[in-house]
Protein backbone atom coordinates (compact mmCIF):
# COMPACT_ATOMS: atom_id res chain seq x y z
CA UNK A 1 0.00 0.00 0.00
CA UNK A 2 0.88 3.82 -0.59
CA UNK A 3 2.30 5.56 1.97
CA UNK A 4 0.60 8.35 -0.07
CA UNK A 5 -2.02 8.24 -2.71
CA UNK A 6 -4.24 11.16 -4.30
CA UNK A 7 -6.73 9.76 -6.27
CA UNK A 8 -8.58 11.73 -9.18
CA UNK A 9 -8.18 15.24 -7.28
CA UNK A 10 -9.48 18.16 -8.78
CA UNK A 11 -8.73 22.13 -7.46
CA UNK A 12 -10.45 25.17 -8.71
CA UNK A 13 -9.36 28.91 -7.52
CA UNK A 14 -12.90 30.13 -8.14
CA UNK A 15 -14.51 29.36 -11.41
CA UNK A 16 -10.62 28.28 -13.03
CA UNK A 17 -9.62 24.89 -12.49
CA UNK A 18 -5.85 24.48 -11.41
CA UNK A 19 -5.78 20.62 -10.83
CA UNK A 20 -7.87 18.31 -13.19
CA UNK A 21 -8.32 15.45 -12.14
CA UNK A 22 -4.41 13.92 -11.34
CA UNK A 23 -3.48 10.80 -9.02
CA UNK A 24 -0.36 9.84 -7.90
CA UNK A 25 1.41 7.71 -4.88
CA UNK A 26 4.33 7.93 -2.83
CA UNK A 27 5.51 4.82 -1.74
CA UNK A 28 7.22 4.52 1.94
CA UNK A 29 11.17 5.14 1.55
CA UNK A 30 10.95 7.45 -1.77
CA UNK A 31 11.71 10.64 -3.41
CA UNK A 32 9.41 11.76 -5.71
CA UNK A 33 9.54 14.56 -8.00
CA UNK A 34 6.75 16.48 -9.11
CA UNK A 35 8.23 18.80 -12.35
CA UNK A 36 6.60 20.75 -14.15
CA UNK A 37 6.90 24.30 -15.66
CA UNK A 38 5.43 27.93 -13.58
CA UNK A 39 1.83 28.02 -13.23
CA UNK A 40 1.41 23.83 -13.82
CA UNK A 41 0.30 23.03 -10.60
CA UNK A 42 2.56 21.76 -8.38
CA UNK A 43 2.75 24.08 -5.46
CA UNK A 44 -1.10 24.00 -5.40
CA UNK A 45 -1.44 19.87 -5.47
CA UNK A 46 1.22 20.59 -2.48
CA UNK A 47 -0.92 23.03 -0.60
CA UNK A 48 -4.45 21.03 -0.71
CA UNK A 49 -2.41 17.37 0.45
CA UNK A 50 -1.48 19.46 3.25
CA UNK A 51 -5.22 21.08 3.23
CA UNK A 52 -4.11 24.27 3.30
CA UNK A 53 -6.43 24.50 0.60
CA UNK A 54 -9.71 22.42 0.08
CA UNK A 55 -10.03 20.19 -3.26
CA UNK A 56 -13.34 20.41 -5.06
CA UNK A 57 -12.80 16.47 -6.01
CA UNK A 58 -11.01 13.18 -5.32
CA UNK A 59 -9.47 11.79 -2.26
CA UNK A 60 -5.74 11.77 -0.81
CA UNK A 61 -5.19 8.93 1.31
CA UNK A 62 -2.64 8.93 4.05
CA UNK A 63 -1.11 5.74 5.66
CA UNK A 64 -4.69 4.24 4.37
CA UNK A 65 -6.67 7.39 5.93
CA UNK A 66 -8.71 9.52 3.74
CA UNK A 67 -7.08 13.24 4.96
CA UNK A 68 -9.42 15.00 2.06
CA UNK A 69 -11.73 16.77 4.76
CA UNK A 70 -9.36 16.97 7.81
CA UNK A 71 -7.87 20.49 9.13
CA UNK A 72 -4.15 21.00 8.13
CA UNK A 73 -2.98 21.09 11.94
CA UNK A 74 -3.87 17.85 12.49
CA UNK A 75 -1.75 16.33 9.47
CA UNK A 76 1.72 17.06 11.51
CA UNK A 77 0.98 15.11 14.21
CA UNK A 78 0.02 11.71 11.71
CA UNK A 79 3.59 12.18 10.31
CA UNK A 80 3.28 14.81 7.48
CA UNK A 81 5.62 17.99 7.52
CA UNK A 82 5.52 20.75 4.28
CA UNK A 83 8.58 22.68 3.78
CA UNK A 84 6.32 25.38 1.70
CA UNK A 85 7.38 27.74 -1.05
CA UNK A 86 9.22 30.57 0.25
CA UNK A 87 10.49 28.47 2.86
CA UNK A 88 8.33 31.16 5.41
CA UNK A 89 10.05 31.05 7.98
CA UNK A 90 9.02 33.20 11.44
CA UNK A 91 10.83 35.84 10.68
CA UNK A 92 10.65 37.70 13.97
CA UNK A 93 11.14 34.63 16.09
CA UNK A 94 14.58 33.32 16.43
CA UNK A 95 16.27 30.51 15.19
CA UNK A 96 15.84 28.48 18.12
CA UNK A 97 11.91 29.39 18.11
CA UNK A 98 11.26 28.24 14.98
CA UNK A 99 12.84 24.68 15.19
CA UNK A 100 10.78 24.69 18.62
CA UNK A 101 7.89 25.53 16.72
CA UNK A 102 8.65 22.48 14.24
CA UNK A 103 8.10 20.23 17.47
CA UNK A 104 4.90 21.84 18.58
CA UNK A 105 2.96 18.96 18.28
CA UNK A 106 5.53 16.81 19.95
CA UNK A 107 5.12 16.42 23.87
CA UNK A 108 8.12 14.12 24.88
CA UNK A 109 10.48 17.02 26.10
CA UNK A 110 14.00 14.94 26.46
CA UNK A 111 13.69 13.54 22.71
CA UNK A 112 12.89 16.77 21.35
CA UNK A 113 16.26 18.09 22.47
CA UNK A 114 17.52 15.24 21.03
CA UNK A 115 16.08 15.97 17.44
CA UNK A 116 17.36 19.98 18.03
CA UNK A 117 20.99 18.54 18.18
CA UNK A 118 19.84 16.55 15.82
CA UNK A 119 18.84 19.55 13.34
CA UNK A 120 22.01 21.35 14.42
CA UNK A 121 24.28 18.32 13.59
CA UNK A 122 23.22 18.22 10.26
CA UNK A 123 22.92 22.18 10.02
CA UNK A 124 25.53 23.20 11.89
CA UNK A 125 25.37 27.46 10.51
CA UNK A 126 21.61 27.13 12.68
CA UNK A 127 23.23 26.53 15.93
CA UNK A 128 25.84 28.99 15.12
CA UNK A 129 22.72 31.60 14.58
CA UNK A 130 20.02 30.39 17.01
CA UNK A 131 19.64 33.57 19.08
CA UNK A 132 19.42 35.30 15.92
CA UNK A 133 16.05 36.36 14.57
CA UNK A 134 15.58 33.70 11.21
CA UNK A 135 14.62 37.24 9.08
CA UNK A 136 18.29 38.36 9.70
CA UNK A 137 19.22 34.80 7.87
CA UNK A 138 20.25 34.96 4.08
CA UNK A 139 18.05 32.59 1.67
CA UNK A 140 20.07 29.24 2.02
CA UNK A 141 20.14 29.09 5.66
CA UNK A 142 16.63 30.13 6.24
CA UNK A 143 16.20 26.94 3.49
CA UNK A 144 17.90 25.20 5.83
CA UNK A 145 16.29 26.31 8.59
CA UNK A 146 12.79 26.07 7.34
CA UNK A 147 13.70 22.45 6.56
CA UNK A 148 15.27 21.71 10.06
CA UNK A 149 11.64 23.05 11.32
CA UNK A 150 9.85 20.17 9.40
CA UNK A 151 12.42 17.60 10.54
CA UNK A 152 11.42 18.69 14.38
CA UNK A 153 8.24 17.41 13.89
CA UNK A 154 9.88 13.98 12.83
CA UNK A 155 7.99 13.29 9.94
CA UNK A 156 7.23 9.91 7.85
CA UNK A 157 7.45 12.00 5.01
CA UNK A 158 8.02 15.30 3.89
CA UNK A 159 6.79 17.87 1.25
CA UNK A 160 9.20 19.99 0.06
CA UNK A 161 8.19 23.02 -2.44
CA UNK A 162 10.97 24.68 -4.44
CA UNK A 163 14.19 24.36 -1.84
CA UNK A 164 16.38 25.73 -4.55
CA UNK A 165 14.69 28.93 -5.12
CA UNK A 166 16.49 31.85 -5.32
CA UNK A 167 19.83 29.98 -4.28
CA UNK A 168 23.06 30.11 -5.88
CA UNK A 169 24.33 27.10 -7.41
CA UNK A 170 26.61 25.63 -4.96
CA UNK A 171 23.59 26.29 -2.42
CA UNK A 172 21.60 24.29 -4.47
CA UNK A 173 23.83 21.38 -4.82
CA UNK A 174 24.50 21.39 -0.77
CA UNK A 175 20.28 21.34 -0.39
CA UNK A 176 19.89 18.73 -2.96
CA UNK A 177 23.02 16.47 -1.00
CA UNK A 178 20.96 17.19 2.52
CA UNK A 179 17.35 16.55 0.75
CA UNK A 180 19.16 12.63 -0.40
CA UNK A 181 20.40 12.84 3.50
CA UNK A 182 17.29 13.57 4.78
CA UNK A 183 15.79 10.50 2.42
CA UNK A 184 18.43 7.65 3.55
CA UNK A 185 17.53 8.51 6.84
CA UNK A 186 14.48 6.65 6.45
CA UNK A 187 11.98 9.85 5.60
CA UNK A 188 10.18 9.63 2.39
CA UNK A 189 10.10 12.89 0.34
CA UNK A 190 6.96 14.28 -2.06
CA UNK A 191 9.31 16.71 -4.12
CA UNK A 192 8.23 19.84 -6.45
CA UNK A 193 10.98 21.72 -8.41
CA UNK A 194 11.36 23.39 -11.28
CA UNK A 195 14.82 22.91 -11.12
CA UNK A 196 13.86 19.41 -13.52
CA UNK A 197 17.48 18.46 -13.52
CA UNK A 198 18.33 18.30 -10.20
CA UNK A 199 15.55 16.72 -8.86
CA UNK A 200 15.43 14.13 -11.49
CA UNK A 201 19.12 13.43 -10.18
CA UNK A 202 17.69 12.36 -6.44
CA UNK A 203 14.15 10.98 -7.24
CA UNK A 204 13.35 7.32 -7.73
CA UNK A 205 10.31 8.26 -9.70
CA UNK A 206 8.62 11.51 -11.19
CA UNK A 207 5.57 12.76 -12.40
CA UNK A 208 5.46 15.45 -15.27
CA UNK A 209 2.97 18.31 -14.96
CA UNK A 210 1.88 20.55 -17.71
CA UNK A 211 -1.54 22.87 -16.91
CA UNK A 212 -2.92 21.02 -13.98
CA UNK A 213 -2.43 17.15 -15.50
CA UNK A 214 0.28 14.34 -15.37
CA UNK A 215 1.71 13.89 -18.56
CA UNK A 216 4.39 11.76 -18.25
CA UNK A 217 5.41 9.40 -15.32
CA UNK A 218 8.51 7.24 -14.41
CA UNK A 219 11.60 6.05 -13.10
CA UNK A 220 13.27 9.69 -12.69
CA UNK A 221 16.36 8.17 -14.59
CA UNK A 222 14.44 7.11 -17.28
CA UNK A 223 12.80 10.47 -17.62
CA UNK A 224 15.95 12.50 -17.85
CA UNK A 225 16.41 10.29 -20.53
CA UNK A 226 13.60 10.64 -22.58
CA UNK A 227 13.41 13.27 -25.17
CA UNK A 228 10.24 15.30 -24.82
CA UNK A 229 11.49 16.22 -21.01
CA UNK A 230 15.20 16.78 -22.26
CA UNK A 231 13.64 19.58 -24.50
CA UNK A 232 10.73 21.04 -22.40
CA UNK A 233 12.81 21.09 -18.99
CA UNK A 234 16.42 19.89 -18.75
CA UNK A 235 16.82 22.94 -21.77
CA UNK A 236 18.64 20.67 -23.86
CA UNK B 1 4.56 68.25 44.70
CA UNK B 2 1.57 68.78 42.89
CA UNK B 3 3.92 67.83 39.79
CA UNK B 4 4.55 64.29 41.46
CA UNK B 5 1.51 63.96 42.60
CA UNK B 6 -0.43 64.17 38.92
CA UNK B 7 2.60 62.38 37.10
CA UNK B 8 1.44 59.32 39.69
CA UNK B 9 -1.75 59.70 38.83
CA UNK B 10 -1.19 59.46 35.01
CA UNK B 11 1.14 56.08 35.28
CA UNK B 12 -1.98 54.87 37.19
CA UNK B 13 -4.65 56.07 34.57
CA UNK B 14 -2.50 54.94 31.70
CA UNK B 15 -1.63 51.56 33.65
CA UNK B 16 -5.29 50.38 32.99
CA UNK B 17 -4.95 51.82 29.60
CA UNK B 18 -2.06 49.79 28.72
CA UNK B 19 -3.96 46.71 30.10
CA UNK B 20 -7.07 47.40 27.63
CA UNK B 21 -4.66 48.08 25.08
CA UNK B 22 -2.73 44.70 25.35
CA UNK B 23 -5.99 42.86 24.50
CA UNK B 24 -6.62 45.46 21.51
CA UNK B 25 -3.02 44.98 20.40
CA UNK B 26 -2.93 40.65 20.94
CA UNK B 27 -6.16 40.04 19.33
CA UNK B 28 -5.17 42.63 16.35
CA UNK B 29 -1.77 41.32 16.08
CA UNK B 30 -3.02 37.43 15.67
CA UNK B 31 -6.51 38.19 14.14
CA UNK B 32 -5.67 41.10 12.09
CA UNK B 33 -9.15 43.05 13.64
CA UNK B 34 -9.76 46.07 15.94
CA UNK B 35 -11.97 44.27 17.84
CA UNK B 36 -13.81 47.86 18.80
CA UNK B 37 -16.32 45.96 21.79
CA UNK B 38 -13.27 45.68 23.73
CA UNK B 39 -14.43 48.53 25.88
CA UNK B 40 -17.50 47.41 26.29
CA UNK B 41 -16.37 44.10 27.77
CA UNK B 42 -14.61 46.18 30.36
CA UNK B 43 -18.01 47.86 31.26
CA UNK B 44 -19.57 44.63 31.83
CA UNK B 45 -16.49 43.39 34.11
CA UNK B 46 -17.45 46.27 35.98
CA UNK B 47 -20.87 45.37 36.53
CA UNK B 48 -20.27 41.69 37.05
CA UNK B 49 -18.15 43.56 40.52
CA UNK B 50 -20.85 45.74 41.25
CA UNK B 51 -23.70 43.31 41.43
CA UNK B 52 -21.38 40.65 43.38
CA UNK B 53 -20.21 43.29 46.04
CA UNK B 54 -23.43 45.80 46.17
CA UNK B 55 -26.18 43.62 45.18
CA UNK B 56 -24.63 40.62 47.22
CA UNK B 57 -22.22 42.32 49.44
CA UNK B 58 -19.98 39.12 48.91
CA UNK B 59 -16.21 39.92 49.28
CA UNK B 60 -14.17 41.64 46.42
CA UNK B 61 -11.90 39.38 45.74
CA UNK B 62 -15.18 36.85 44.81
CA UNK B 63 -16.64 39.90 42.44
CA UNK B 64 -12.76 40.09 40.64
CA UNK B 65 -12.57 36.23 39.84
CA UNK B 66 -16.64 36.63 38.98
CA UNK B 67 -15.44 39.34 36.68
CA UNK B 68 -12.53 37.91 35.14
CA UNK B 69 -14.63 34.09 34.83
CA UNK B 70 -17.35 36.16 32.53
CA UNK B 71 -15.66 38.18 30.89
CA UNK B 72 -13.06 35.81 29.41
CA UNK B 73 -16.37 33.29 28.58
CA UNK B 74 -17.49 36.46 27.04
CA UNK B 75 -14.93 37.48 24.91
CA UNK B 76 -14.59 33.69 23.50
CA UNK B 77 -18.56 33.77 22.81
CA UNK B 78 -17.90 36.74 20.96
CA UNK B 79 -15.78 35.82 18.75
CA UNK B 80 -17.44 32.29 18.22
CA UNK B 81 -20.09 34.20 17.32
CA UNK B 82 -19.28 37.07 15.33
CA UNK B 83 -16.28 36.96 14.02
CA UNK B 84 -15.25 33.64 13.56
CA UNK B 85 -18.10 33.50 10.73
CA UNK B 86 -16.27 36.16 9.13
CA UNK B 87 -13.26 35.13 8.73
CA UNK B 88 -11.61 35.90 5.23
CA UNK B 89 -14.41 38.48 4.83
CA UNK B 90 -13.44 41.93 4.40
CA UNK B 91 -11.43 43.56 7.21
CA UNK B 92 -14.49 46.58 7.03
CA UNK B 93 -17.16 43.80 7.31
CA UNK B 94 -15.11 42.92 10.48
CA UNK B 95 -14.77 46.40 11.65
CA UNK B 96 -18.40 46.81 11.33
CA UNK B 97 -19.55 43.65 13.03
CA UNK B 98 -17.21 45.10 15.77
CA UNK B 99 -18.88 48.26 16.42
CA UNK B 100 -22.27 46.20 16.05
CA UNK B 101 -20.77 44.21 18.78
CA UNK B 102 -20.24 47.42 20.92
CA UNK B 103 -23.38 48.63 20.98
CA UNK B 104 -25.02 45.26 21.30
CA UNK B 105 -22.74 45.05 25.11
CA UNK B 106 -24.34 48.79 25.53
CA UNK B 107 -27.66 48.06 25.51
CA UNK B 108 -28.08 44.44 26.76
CA UNK B 109 -26.07 46.44 30.01
CA UNK B 110 -28.85 49.29 29.55
CA UNK B 111 -31.84 47.22 29.39
CA UNK B 112 -30.16 44.85 32.85
CA UNK B 113 -28.94 47.41 34.94
CA UNK B 114 -30.57 50.61 33.83
CA UNK B 115 -29.54 53.74 32.23
CA UNK B 116 -28.47 55.16 36.04
CA UNK B 117 -24.99 55.92 37.19
CA UNK B 118 -24.43 53.03 39.96
CA UNK B 119 -21.55 54.02 42.32
CA UNK B 120 -19.05 51.40 42.38
CA UNK B 121 -17.58 50.24 45.61
CA UNK B 122 -13.80 50.75 45.44
CA UNK B 123 -12.24 47.00 45.57
CA UNK B 124 -9.11 48.23 47.03
CA UNK B 125 -8.87 48.27 51.10
CA UNK B 126 -5.08 49.31 51.75
CA UNK B 127 -4.71 53.05 52.87
CA UNK B 128 -3.51 55.85 51.34
CA UNK B 129 -0.13 56.68 51.27
CA UNK B 130 0.90 60.34 52.71
CA UNK B 131 4.16 61.68 51.86
CA UNK B 132 6.37 65.00 52.19
CA UNK B 133 4.63 65.36 55.48
CA UNK B 134 0.89 65.49 54.04
CA UNK B 135 1.95 67.70 50.82
CA UNK B 136 1.97 64.67 48.41
CA UNK B 137 -0.81 62.08 48.78
CA UNK B 138 -1.16 58.73 46.41
CA UNK B 139 -4.31 56.63 47.35
CA UNK B 140 -4.56 53.05 47.74
CA UNK B 141 -6.47 52.41 44.00
CA UNK B 142 -3.49 54.16 42.22
CA UNK B 143 -0.88 51.76 44.42
CA UNK B 144 -2.47 48.82 43.42
CA UNK B 145 -3.41 49.53 39.69
CA UNK B 146 0.23 50.37 39.45
CA UNK B 147 1.57 47.12 41.04
CA UNK B 148 -1.38 45.14 39.24
CA UNK B 149 -0.03 46.50 35.63
CA UNK B 150 3.21 45.61 36.45
CA UNK B 151 2.56 42.38 37.55
CA UNK B 152 0.49 41.46 34.51
CA UNK B 153 2.89 43.64 31.74
CA UNK B 154 5.84 40.86 33.04
CA UNK B 155 3.50 37.82 33.20
CA UNK B 156 2.12 38.70 29.95
CA UNK B 157 5.68 39.40 28.52
CA UNK B 158 7.05 35.91 29.92
CA UNK B 159 3.67 34.20 28.90
CA UNK B 160 4.18 35.59 25.30
CA UNK B 161 8.22 34.61 25.42
CA UNK B 162 8.64 31.55 27.41
CA UNK B 163 5.30 29.59 26.84
CA UNK B 164 4.61 26.89 23.91
CA UNK B 165 0.88 28.91 23.84
CA UNK B 166 2.92 32.30 23.53
CA UNK B 167 5.52 30.75 20.89
CA UNK B 168 2.03 29.85 18.89
CA UNK B 169 0.77 32.81 19.40
CA UNK B 170 3.58 34.71 17.47
CA UNK B 171 3.57 32.04 14.88
CA UNK B 172 -0.20 32.77 14.29
CA UNK B 173 0.28 36.41 14.37
CA UNK B 174 3.26 36.48 11.11
CA UNK B 175 1.98 33.66 9.25
CA UNK B 176 -1.23 31.60 9.84
CA UNK B 177 -0.63 29.09 7.23
CA UNK B 178 3.55 28.41 8.00
CA UNK B 179 1.55 27.99 11.77
CA UNK B 180 -0.68 25.43 10.83
CA UNK B 181 2.12 23.52 8.57
CA UNK B 182 3.74 23.48 12.34
CA UNK B 183 0.74 22.06 13.70
CA UNK B 184 -0.86 24.90 15.76
CA UNK B 185 -4.39 25.02 15.30
CA UNK B 186 -5.47 28.60 14.36
CA UNK B 187 -8.75 28.90 15.23
CA UNK B 188 -7.68 27.41 18.68
CA UNK B 189 -4.77 29.98 19.03
CA UNK B 190 -7.25 32.78 18.42
CA UNK B 191 -10.11 31.58 20.73
CA UNK B 192 -7.02 32.20 23.57
CA UNK B 193 -5.96 35.08 22.71
CA UNK B 194 -9.51 36.67 23.06
CA UNK B 195 -9.94 34.89 26.37
CA UNK B 196 -6.44 36.38 27.66
CA UNK B 197 -7.49 39.99 26.57
CA UNK B 198 -11.10 39.75 27.54
CA UNK B 199 -10.00 38.41 31.27
CA UNK B 200 -7.20 41.34 31.54
CA UNK B 201 -10.21 43.33 30.15
CA UNK B 202 -11.71 42.76 33.14
CA UNK B 203 -9.21 43.88 35.85
CA UNK B 204 -8.76 46.80 33.93
CA UNK B 205 -12.60 47.91 34.35
CA UNK B 206 -12.30 46.90 38.01
CA UNK B 207 -9.11 49.16 38.25
CA UNK B 208 -10.52 51.83 36.53
CA UNK B 209 -14.18 52.10 37.95
CA UNK B 210 -12.24 51.43 41.54
CA UNK B 211 -10.60 55.15 41.22
CA UNK B 212 -13.19 56.43 39.14
CA UNK B 213 -16.36 54.89 40.77
CA UNK B 214 -19.13 56.13 38.40
CA UNK B 215 -20.46 53.13 36.11
CA UNK B 216 -23.01 53.11 33.47
CA UNK B 217 -23.24 51.28 29.92
CA UNK B 218 -20.66 53.41 28.44
CA UNK B 219 -17.98 52.90 30.90
CA UNK B 220 -16.24 51.05 28.64
CA UNK B 221 -16.55 53.05 25.72
CA UNK B 222 -13.86 56.11 26.61
CA UNK B 223 -11.26 54.14 27.86
CA UNK B 224 -11.68 51.75 24.72
CA UNK B 225 -10.60 54.62 22.62
CA UNK B 226 -8.05 55.53 24.73
CA UNK B 227 -6.39 52.04 24.75
CA UNK B 228 -7.29 51.51 20.95
CA UNK B 229 -4.99 54.98 21.03
CA UNK B 230 -2.50 53.81 23.03
CA UNK B 231 -1.89 50.56 21.40
CA UNK B 232 -1.72 52.56 17.67
CA UNK B 233 0.89 54.46 19.69
CA UNK B 234 3.36 52.26 21.02
CA UNK B 235 2.66 50.43 17.79
CA UNK B 236 0.20 47.83 16.87
CA UNK B 237 0.65 44.16 17.49
CA UNK B 238 3.58 45.29 19.83
CA UNK B 239 3.02 43.91 23.45
CA UNK B 240 6.03 46.13 24.65
CA UNK B 241 4.31 48.90 22.25
CA UNK B 242 1.13 48.53 23.79
CA UNK B 243 2.38 49.03 27.56
CA UNK B 244 4.33 52.18 27.06
CA UNK B 245 1.59 53.56 24.57
CA UNK B 246 -0.76 53.31 27.22
CA UNK B 247 1.28 54.54 30.03
CA UNK B 248 2.44 57.72 28.19
CA UNK B 249 -1.06 58.34 26.90
CA UNK B 250 -2.04 58.36 30.56
CA UNK B 251 0.37 60.76 31.78
CA UNK B 252 0.18 63.12 28.81
CA UNK B 253 -3.59 63.35 29.64
CA UNK B 254 -3.19 64.12 33.18
CA UNK B 255 -0.30 66.67 32.85
CA UNK B 256 -2.61 68.36 30.19
CA UNK B 257 -5.73 68.40 32.34
CA UNK B 258 -3.55 69.99 35.43
CA UNK B 259 -1.50 72.40 33.65
CA UNK B 260 -3.47 73.03 30.23
CA UNK B 261 -7.09 72.83 30.10
CA UNK B 262 -9.25 69.24 31.13
CA UNK B 263 -11.78 70.25 28.37
CA UNK B 264 -8.79 69.85 26.09
CA UNK B 265 -7.26 67.00 27.14
CA UNK B 266 -8.67 64.57 25.56
CA UNK B 267 -8.00 66.78 21.97
CA UNK B 268 -4.50 67.04 23.19
CA UNK B 269 -4.03 63.13 23.50
CA UNK B 270 -5.81 62.27 19.69
CA UNK B 271 -3.20 65.53 18.41
CA UNK B 272 -0.43 63.94 19.77
CA UNK B 273 -1.25 60.71 18.43
CA UNK B 274 -1.79 61.96 14.71
CA UNK B 275 1.52 63.66 15.18
CA UNK B 276 3.38 60.36 16.13
CA UNK B 277 1.59 58.75 13.02
CA UNK B 278 2.63 61.52 11.03
CA UNK B 279 6.51 61.17 12.00
CA UNK B 280 6.49 57.11 12.75
CA UNK B 281 3.36 55.45 10.90
CA UNK B 282 3.90 52.24 12.57
CA UNK B 283 4.21 53.91 16.40
CA UNK B 284 6.56 53.81 18.70
CA UNK B 285 7.46 50.22 18.81
CA UNK B 286 5.78 49.24 15.58
CA UNK B 287 7.58 46.36 13.01
CA UNK B 288 8.73 47.88 9.74
CA UNK B 289 6.95 45.59 7.15
CA UNK B 290 9.44 43.90 5.74
CA UNK B 291 9.45 41.32 3.91
CA UNK B 292 12.58 38.69 2.24
CA UNK B 293 11.97 36.47 -0.94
Amino acid sequence: MAMLEIRDLEVYYGVIQAIKGISFEVNEGEVIALIGANGAGKTTILHTVSRLINSKSGNIIFEGRDITKIPPHQLVEMGMAHVPEGRRVFAYLSVLENLLLGAYTRKDRDEIEESLQNVFKRFPRLEERKKQHAGTLSGGEQQMLAMGRALMSRPKIILMDEPSMGLSPILVSEIFSIIKEISASGTTVLLVEQNAKKALEIADRAYVLETGKIVLDGPANELAENEAVRKAYLGE
Amino acid sequence: MSFISYLVNGISLGSVYAIIALGYTMVYGIAKMLNFAHGDVIMIGGYVTFMIMSTMGLSPWLGIVAAVVVCTLLGVVIEKIAYKPLRGASPLAVLITAIGVSYFLQNIALLIFGANTKSFTSVVSIPDLVLADGQLTISGETIVTIIASVIIMIAMTLFIKKTKTGRAMNAVSEDKGAAQLMGINVNKTISITFAIGSGLAAIAGILLVSSYPALTPYTGAMPGIKAFVAAVFGGIGSVPGAMIGGILLGVIENLSKAYISSQLADAIVFAVLIIVLLVKPTGILGKEIREKV
